[in-house]
């Protein structure tokens, strides 16, 4: 039968208003559009640091001498450990560190002095160890509870303790081998890694559940029945549902690329055009997703947990937690088969280093493909009957 | 118009597979002329919304052949699909819609545009006697107006065949019997109806009815037809002990079925027994008989061979 483009039209404008009037009545639906994304850009952009201080540690100090008192002011000042409780012997540190009432424990031995005077790096031995005969030894322990391995790794930022305190002399800087220059996000904040990539995790959740629950309902509702029953055509009922969350979508976007600015201070570099283009393509991705969702669930609680199903991955793969090239080829390529991957990468980009969209054809030509696969295959799957 | 609007061969739905498989509707032949009201009689799960479901392209039969205002279905559904009316059993338009959005919804939805939209949704407003209603939420009308918005729905279009699936179940007598003269003013305009219901009196108003038992036919033609050509005669005993009489009586061959209306015990005598009255008094004994015209409950009860008798 011929399509005929302007009730074509009219219909899917039928169903766009008809989607948006009930969204806009239904005021717990409305509110989560607007407060997930700043309740949980608030919660993470603060909670969310990778950034490891203040850890919880023990002191068993056997030396209770000047040297280590010096010692432990300057792992104090380091701001990485807390030292909150003392112990007396290393059993008791060990306990401690079991019974996770500390995270670490710094053990100074009794000979603490005899092995710190002797050290190669002690100012005045001028990188000689002292006799020279004898091994090198270190002069105390970090016990370190090493489960988190992020936790493990601030600490191990502490074996090198500058000595110059101890001898009580001045603090010199000590020259790196190697200079680091970092280019983006000097200061090092956590926050402006994280709110970029919330965008996607957000939208992601957001967007997915929404279009997926929005066609179940209708069926679990019984609406289906009675709207298969007249000559709208599948791409129309699946456009018409689409559209009004492109419009969500993008007000989410504003939302927290908002909150991301004022309150997280990160610089947003990109042309705006070119960040609503990615998020526009993103958007269109997650949607065309839920749409296949949709056509796979029979209820909403199954669309919930299919959400989730993708939604995990594209937490913990997608870049936003952990770094990809970290990851095992295996799971780099299950990463790149979701579209948060790809965004993540274009929209920290396009944030936090300006770059251009033609830099990033790749990503972009995977979302666009996404949104066309998930189209077409939803709308070959949906079929205007109940059996 | 002497042309079928509905036209069945052995139509047939099995739900499952194997061992678990259920026949829905099993070779159902229809033969349902333009113009008229039939109407599907049945108990619950008789196979009347699966038959519905296939008449309208939204099943497909696992076998047979359907052709439905000359379309073959389930080919050609979508091509039917403007020229058909569907009033599903369960209140299928939006809740959080008010009337007149929802029927400016369906409006959009078959392609009225403008003003003709507008023109044809307050005729129904009015015509079904909605438009105190029109800002009110769908969800939030009682079951007779709820009925009435869905058929202004299901009409919209002007279809020239209407389905309607249990219409009545959800509202009282005084409603139902106004929402019928809606139909008939329908049916005089030349549209054809296709309605289920499980109600005796509703089937009485049909022009023609089937009667539907676990998905087999097991009767059809006009109700006055059916009642006439039953195969039995009702007689109704009044008097004492009526229960243990109805013991007595259905253990009997010659005897369909007994049923208690009140003081009365209503029973069904099979035709091969003449002389009915006369056969009846050996049970009876002095209580008083009389020979009654026959309801389409007992028509219901004779084609089923009284597995559904009180």
């Amino acid at each position: 039968m011929r399509v005929n483009a302007m009730s074509s039209l009219l219909r899917i404008r039928a169903i766009v208003s008809k989607e948006l009037r009930q969204l806009a009545r239904d005021r717990m639906t409305f509110g989560m559009i607007v407060m997930i994304p700043l309740m949980q850009l608030m919660l993470f952009g603060y909670a969310i640091n990778t950034d490891v201080r203040h850890v919880p540690a023990g002191l068993l100090d056997l030396s209770q001498s000047s040297y280590s008192r010096y010692l432990t002011a300057a792992a104090e000042a380091s701001q990485a450990v807390d030292f909150t409780r003392v112990y007396h012997s290393l059993t008791e540190a060990e306990q401690a560190i079991t019974q996770g009432e500390v995270k670490a424990v710094l053990y100074l031995p009794a000979d603490m002095g005899r092995r710190l005077l002797s050290h190669a790096d002690f100012p005045g031995n001028n990188g000689y160890a002292y006799p020279s005969q004898s091994p090198v030894q270190p002069v105390g322990q970090w016990l370190v509870d090493g489960s988190d391995t992020m936790v493990a790794a601030s600490l191990r930022a502490l074996r090198n303790l500058p000595f110059t305190e101890v001898a009580g002399q001045a603090y010199r800087q000590p020259v790196p081998h190697l200079a680091l220059v970092e280019y983006f996000n000097p200061e090092q904040r956590s926050a402006v890694n994280i709110v970029p990539g919330m965008l996607a995790i957000i939208l992601t959740m957001t967007m997915i559940m929404f279009t997926a629950a929005a066609i179940v309902r209708e069926r679990e509702h019984g609406n289906m029945e009675f709207l298969i029953n007249t000559p709208i055509h599948t791409i129309e009922l699946m456009l018409g549902k689409v559209v009004p969350y492109i419009l969500v979508g993008l007000i989410q976007v504003v939302i927290i690329l908002l909150i991301g600015h004022l309150v997280f201070l990160v610089p947003i570099r990109g042309g705006l055009i070119t960040l609503f283009t990615a998020a526009l393509l993103f958007i269109s991705a997650s949607l065309a997703i839920g749409l296949v969702i949709s056509t796979l669930t029979r209820t909403q609680l199954q669309a919930m947990q299919m959400t989730v199903f993708i939604l995990m991955p594209s937490i913990l793969l997608s870049g936003f937690m952990f770094p990809y090239d970290a990851m095992p080829e295996p799971a780099q390529w299950i990463a790149e088969a979701l579209p948060a991957t790809h965004f993540m990468r274009l929209i920290r980009g396009i944030i936090l280093r300006d770059a251009s969209l033609t830099g990033q054809t790749a990503d972009m030509l995977w979302l666009l493909m996404f949104t066309l696969i998930g189209l077409v295959f939803a709308s070959r799957r949906f079929k205007k009957r109940l059996d | 118009m002497s042309a079928l609007a509905i036209e069945t061969h052995q139509m047939t739905r099995i739900f499952g597979h194997g061992k678990e498989a259920t026949t829905a509707v099993d070779h159902l032949d229809l033969a349902v002329p333009a113009g008229t009201i039939y109407g599907f009689l049945g108990p619950n799960g008789c196979g009347k919304s699966t038959s519905i479901r296939m008449l309208t392209g939204l099943l497909q039969p696992s076998e047979g052949d359907i052709s439905v205002l000359g379309h073959k279905l389930p080919r050609d559904a979508e091509a039917l699909r403007p020229q058909i009316g569907y009033m599903t059993q369960k209140f299928s338009l939006y809740d959080n819609l008010s009337v007149a959005e929802n029927l400016d919804f369906v409006g959009e939805i078959y392609g009225f545009a403008g003003r003709r939209r507008k023109a044809r949704t307050e005729e129904l407003m009015r015509l079904y006697d909605l438009g105190h209603h029109r800002r009110q939420m769908a969800g939030s009308l009682s079951g007779g107006q709820k009925q009435r918005l869905s058929l202004a729905a299901a009409t919209l279009h002007e279809p020239s065949l209407l389905f309607l699936d249990e219409p009545t179940s959800a509202v009282d007598p005084e409603n139902r019997r106004e929402f019928w003269e809606h139909l008939f003013d329908l049916s005089s305009n030349g549209t054809t109806i296709l309605v289920s219901t499980h109600y005796m009196d509703e089937a009485e108003r049909c022009h023609a009815l089937a009667i539907l038992e676990k998905g087999v036919k097991r009767a059809d033609g006009p109700p006055q037809t059916l009642m006439q050509d039953m195969g039995a005669t009702v007689i109704e005993v009044s008097g004492d002990d009526l229960r243990q009489l109805k013991q007595t009586l259905v253990q009997q061959d010659g005897i369909l079925s007994a049923a208690q209306l009140g003081t009365r015990l209503r029973v069904l005598v099979r035709d091969q027994i003449r002389e009915p009255q006369q056969w009846m008094r050996q049970f009876t004994g002095g209580r008083p008989l009389e020979t009654v015209r026959p309801s389409l409950e007992d028509v219901f009860v004779v084609a089923t061979g009284g597995r559904h008798a009180g």
